[in-house]
């Protein structure tokens, strides 16, 4: 049971600011509800008006531009996993969008939704931030651009102000030649962990690459950027050799916190598996290769 | 804390298992509690309330939803499908027949959201691989484990995909 509130329906972003700026706390921005509604029906947030965004015109735009390919906030989950330009563009965040939750909530879940939540089991934070993601926020004041890294500040919170709205986010694609994994494990509805690596090994004529982000066990996504540096410069055949030491090396590095899905000594063993196999697969695909390892309880994409 | 709202109920107008209908709701009221209390179609379950077992599944525009999380103001001027309205008359439809005859029920509970997820899957690709299908009935949960007989009826219902090496031979023998 939901306790009654109204629901508000702007046709424009300046109404949804007088709507944020009329009732402030006793209003919450409202689109996919796949996470707000189930708080709602604990009693954990009880607003007076939900503003549903999704009435406000071409906030579900998905666009590219120059290596930027950009999603508006209302983008269902599964407009993702279903789009030609993302699967042409950044085939890495379509196939990541196909294993968000289930095919209802991907059905119903936007992606602006599950950024602005901030639940720390979140695949795309995980994901987005290895493609340097950044946030459109807009208001009466202006418009701004956040990244994804200050955006999320830690469970449940977000550099949003009271009266902005989050209209799209913006993804950097990697050069060409990037090779790239992601990877997500748990049992149950959320990820207990998720990473993602991206890897240009070292080749006559270009600079070496490596990014490694590791989500979920933390209060926000986070580079790995000392196992970055350990890895950076090393050809594809090296990061396979190295795999193990890698791995122990973002185990030491991650910010890990207990939760239900874990302790933090759990989830830095956990990362350190993870890293490892993401990876080998990621190197592998680097020299055109696939492996076809499967773990338990584990996605790989 | 904030002076309650006093939200009045309105009209929502759209169309369930084919027929226009006109649910009378408050915002806060949930597709499901509209379905199965307003127009009695019960085959829609509470059950998790948390969108994660697929016993509340309907399909929203042919797109499979969880009607426990979704607010049924949100219906209006869309086609909702329910368990209900899969058979023609007494006529089953395909998914029934085949659950039928692989003995893909036990319980029961789990098998309305489990033949509309199927038949959202078979709309948007009539021949999907057995690989597809259990990726795409991961959210939908069977608490008798009957998932192997689930599967056989939903693949039994997949049409084979054109093959130009699969023509039908004339004559036969």
């Amino acid at each position: 049971m939901l306790r009654p509130f109204v629901l508000d329906r702007p046709a424009t972003l300046g109404e949804v600011a007088d709507l944020l700026t009329a009732h402030r706390e006793d209003a919450v921005l409202y689109a996919g509800g796949t996470e707000l509604l189930l708080l709602m029906k604990e009693g954990l947030v009880c607003p007076g008006h939900l503003i549903d965004v999704k009435t406000v015109p071409d906030l579900d735009a998905i666009t590219a531009e120059d290596g930027v390919l950009t999603i508006g906030a209302t983008v269902r989950h599964r407009g993702v996993e279903r789009s030609a330009l993302v699967q042409e563009r950044c085939p890495l965040v379509a196939g990541v969008a196909r294993h968000v939750a289930n095919v209802r909530v991907r059905t119903v879940g936007t992606v602006g939704g599950n950024l602005a939540f901030a639940d720390p089991h979140s695949d795309l934070a995980t994901l987005f931030l290895s493609l340097d993601g950044t946030l459109m926020l807009w208001s009466r004041r202006g418009a701004r651009e956040v990244s994804l890294a200050d955006f999320i500040r830690g469970p449940y919170e977000t550099a949003r102000e009271e009266d902005e709205v989050l209209t799209a986010i913006r993804l950097r694609r990697w050069p060409a030649g990037t090779a790239s994994a992601y990877l997500k494990f748990g049992v149950y509805e959320r990820p207990t962990l998720g990473v993602t690596v991206a890897c240009r090994p070292a080749a006559t004529g270009r600079p070496s690459a490596l990014s490694v982000t590791v989500g979920c066990v933390g209060p926000r996504p986070q580079r790995l950027l000392e196992v970055e540096r350990q890895g950076a410069g090393e050809s594809a055949a090296a990061l396979v050799a190295r795999a193990e030491e890698l791995g122990a090396a973002a185990a030491r590095e991650i910010e890990a916190i207990a939760d239900r899905h874990g302790s933090v000594e759990y989830k830095r063993a956990l990362t350190g598996v993870c890293v490892r196999r993401a990876l080998q697969v990621a190197a592998a695909r680097a020299q055109g290769q696939d492996i076809h390892a499967r773990y338990a309880h584990t996605v790989i994409v | 804390m904030h002076a309650t709202p006093t939200p009045s109920s309105s009209s929502v107008a759209c169309t369930v298992n084919g027929r226009p209908v006109a649910l009378e709701v408050a915002p806060q009221t949930l597709l499901l509690d509209a379905l199965r209390d307003q127009l009695g179609l019960k085959g829609a379950k509470r059950s998790c309330d948390i969108q994660v077992c697929g016993a509340c599944t309907v399909l929203v525009d042919g797109a499979p939803v969880s009607a426990c999380t979704y607010l049924a103001v949100e219906a209006g001027s869309r086609e909702i499908q329910t368990v209900e309205g899969l058979a023609d008359g007494e006529t089953l439809h395909a998914l029934q027949e085949a659950f039928l005859e692989h003995g893909a029920i036990q319980c029961g509970f789990c098998t309305s959201g489990m033949l509309l997820t199927a038949a959202a899957l078979l709309e948007e690709d009539p021949a999907p691989t057995r690989e597809r299908i259990l990726h795409y009935l991961r959210g939908n949960l069977c608490r008798c484990t009957g998932y192997q007989k689930i599967i056989d009826a939903i693949a039994a219902c997949a049409k084979p995909a054109p093959s130009p090496h699969s023509l039908p031979h004339r004559g036969g023998r």
